[in-house]
């Protein structure tokens, strides 16, 4: 039991959790923002377990090995750039529908 | 010294936590966003202060000691900003409907 | 210290599952913000202060101003996906909870003792003249890493821009309310001044202690979006040749760097032993800068009005 709460272990499991809980928001939820915060919850539970890796790497004069945190930082940066662009696509499509429901004659102007 | 040090350190947190404490219960308790927002950047601001000034013993140097004045002072800024804004909009839903 | 990393982790899973269950979108969001302040600890907690630095500058901050805005310009319109059924909803619960079961048995059996490459890390760390291992990791041993990192960036950017109508391509992005309020404006004249100085010192002081590029990049991003939401300074037409110089700039200083380890080091991305630290530090200049106009640009979104002739 005492090995679960190393904070090692603990925030591997919590990442583990956050996997099934962004899975599922990214599935089932009808509101399609809503996904993509799922998809970020996905991703903070992967990176939890990659943390969780880098903690148990601890060598002398290291609290962790530098490596997997390295990647971490990257993902979470590129997970960034893609919610935006996922949100941007997102924006588009709301205003396309909305002048798909316009008349004919005004959705022609400047699209 | 060090030990009237210590003690100072653990009763300014011990005190600034409770305050916070106080803060979200008024969150949790008061009817209208207003009155919320009253009970966060009073209990909040004067918490995180004294949270800041039991710190500052235990700072390893002047520059250290400097940074934590900086960090509430900045927190203070948006903090006074983000009440601002909410209250603006609050009042402007209100009188619109 | 057991029972605050237990508190912590209870926190963040009710977090988490609020941000699912909630039907109110803005509140969803709100709480999202608060799940990546919290995650930031949780980093702290796994002695990574460097991933806390970004977690919260880049999920805590800047992520939430993107989902804000997207909630505000998306509320009563927007697509929504067909509702799951009930049988549905519990299949995928199912699935998505034998999927946890099976990476946390995974967390479970990890391998003692564990694999690590600290040792090799640490050794090599002198050689590269910085003291921070990670900033090594990013910069130096795993360079080939944060280049390809930064074109996603970019190709994210020109994915974004794309989405501008044809005859709008090339203008500036739209930030600004409305109507400014007076606070906002006050904010975005007394915070820029330091938010550069922090970011500048975050670079600064990256190459020994926790910081670096992309915390850094990511302060000096939210202040240049500070000041164009407040109406300070108006969004930057796409086209300007500034904004492109400052957002390819990093990436190609990266590369030619790179190309040039093959005539003066071992090869691609090797830098020469004598000039390593200071190439590493033009480098990460070069590439904050870039990161934070193209964060900010992400944020700003895609052309809104046509560009100035």
């Amino acid at each position: 039991m005492m090995a679960v709460l190393q904070p090692g272990v603990l925030f591997g499991l919590c990442g583990a959790a956050l996997v099934g809980i962004g899975l599922f928001a990214v599935i089932t939820h009808p509101g399609l923002l809503r996904r993509i915060v799922g998809c970020n919850i996905l991703g903070a539970g992967i990176f939890l377990v990659f943390g969780a890796v880098a903690r148990r790497g601890a060598g002398p004069g290291f609290d962790a090995d530098p490596v997997p945190q390295a990647l971490v930082i990257t993902g979470i940066v590129v997970a960034f750039s893609a919610s935006a662009l996922a949100v941007a696509l997102l924006k588009r499509l709301a205003e396309l529908t909305v002048d798909d429901r316009a008349a004919p004659d005004e959705s022609r102007s400047g699209l | 010294m060090s030990a009237l040090l210590d003690t100072a350190t653990v009763v300014l947190v011990s005190v600034g936590a409770l305050l916070f404490l106080a803060g979200a219960l008024g969150l949790l308790r008061f009817p209208d966003t207003l009155s919320r927002l009253h009970a966060i950047s009073k209990a909040d601001n004067l918490g995180l202060g004294l949270i800041l000034l039991g710190l500052l013993p235990q700072s390893a140097s002047i520059a250290g000691g400097l940074k934590l004045v900086c960090i509430w002072l900045l927190a203070q800024l948006s903090a006074a900003t983000a009440s601002q804004l909410l209250a603006r909009a609050v009042h402007r839903d209100r009188t619109e409907r | 210290m057991a029972l605050f990393d237990l508190a912590l982790v209870a926190l963040l899973l009710m977090l988490a599952l609020r941000v699912v269950v909630e039907p109110d979108e803005r509140s969803a969001i709100i709480t999202f913000l608060a799940f990546g302040l919290l995650l930031g600890l949780a980093w702290v907690r796994l002695a990574a202060p460097d991933v806390a630095l970004t977690e919260i500058a880049i999920g805590g901050g800047v992520t939430g101003i993107l989902l804000l805005r997207a909630e505000a310009a998306l509320r009563g319109r927007g697509k929504q996906a067909e509702p799951a059924t009930r049988t549905g909803k519990l299949a995928v619960a199912a699935g998505s909870a034998a999927i946890s079961a099976g990476l946390g048995f995974a967390v479970l059996t990890f391998s003692t003792p564990a694999p690590t490459l600290a040792p090799a890390a640490a050794q090599a760390l002198p050689a590269t003249g910085l003291g921070n291992p990670v900033t090594a990791v990013l910069l130096a041993f795993r360079a080939l890493d944060t280049l390809l990192e930064k074109v996603v960036v970019l190709l994210a950017l020109i994915g974004v821009w794309s989405l501008a109508p044809d005859a709008l391509w090339g203008g500036a992005p739209d930030l600004k309310p409305a109507a400014v309020p007076g606070p906002l404006a006050y904010l975005g004249r007394v915070l820029p001044p330091f938010g550069v100085v922090i970011g500048v010192y975050m670079f600064w002081v990256g190459a020994d202690a926790p910081g670096g590029t992309f915390q850094a990049g990511t302060v000096l991003a939210a202040m240049w979006l500070l000041v164009m939401m407040a109406g300070l300074h108006p969004p930057p037409d796409t086209t300007r040749w500034l904004l492109r110089l400052v957002l390819a700039g990093g990436p190609i200083l990266f590369l030619a760097i790179a190309f040039l380890g093959f005539a003066f080091a071992d090869g691609f991305l090797a830098y020469p032993k004598a000039l390593a630290k200071p190439l590493i530090l033009a480098i990460e200049a070069a590439l904050t800068l870039s990161v934070a106009a193209a964060l900010a640009m992400l944020v700003a979104g895609p052309a809104r009005k046509a560009p100035a002739r």
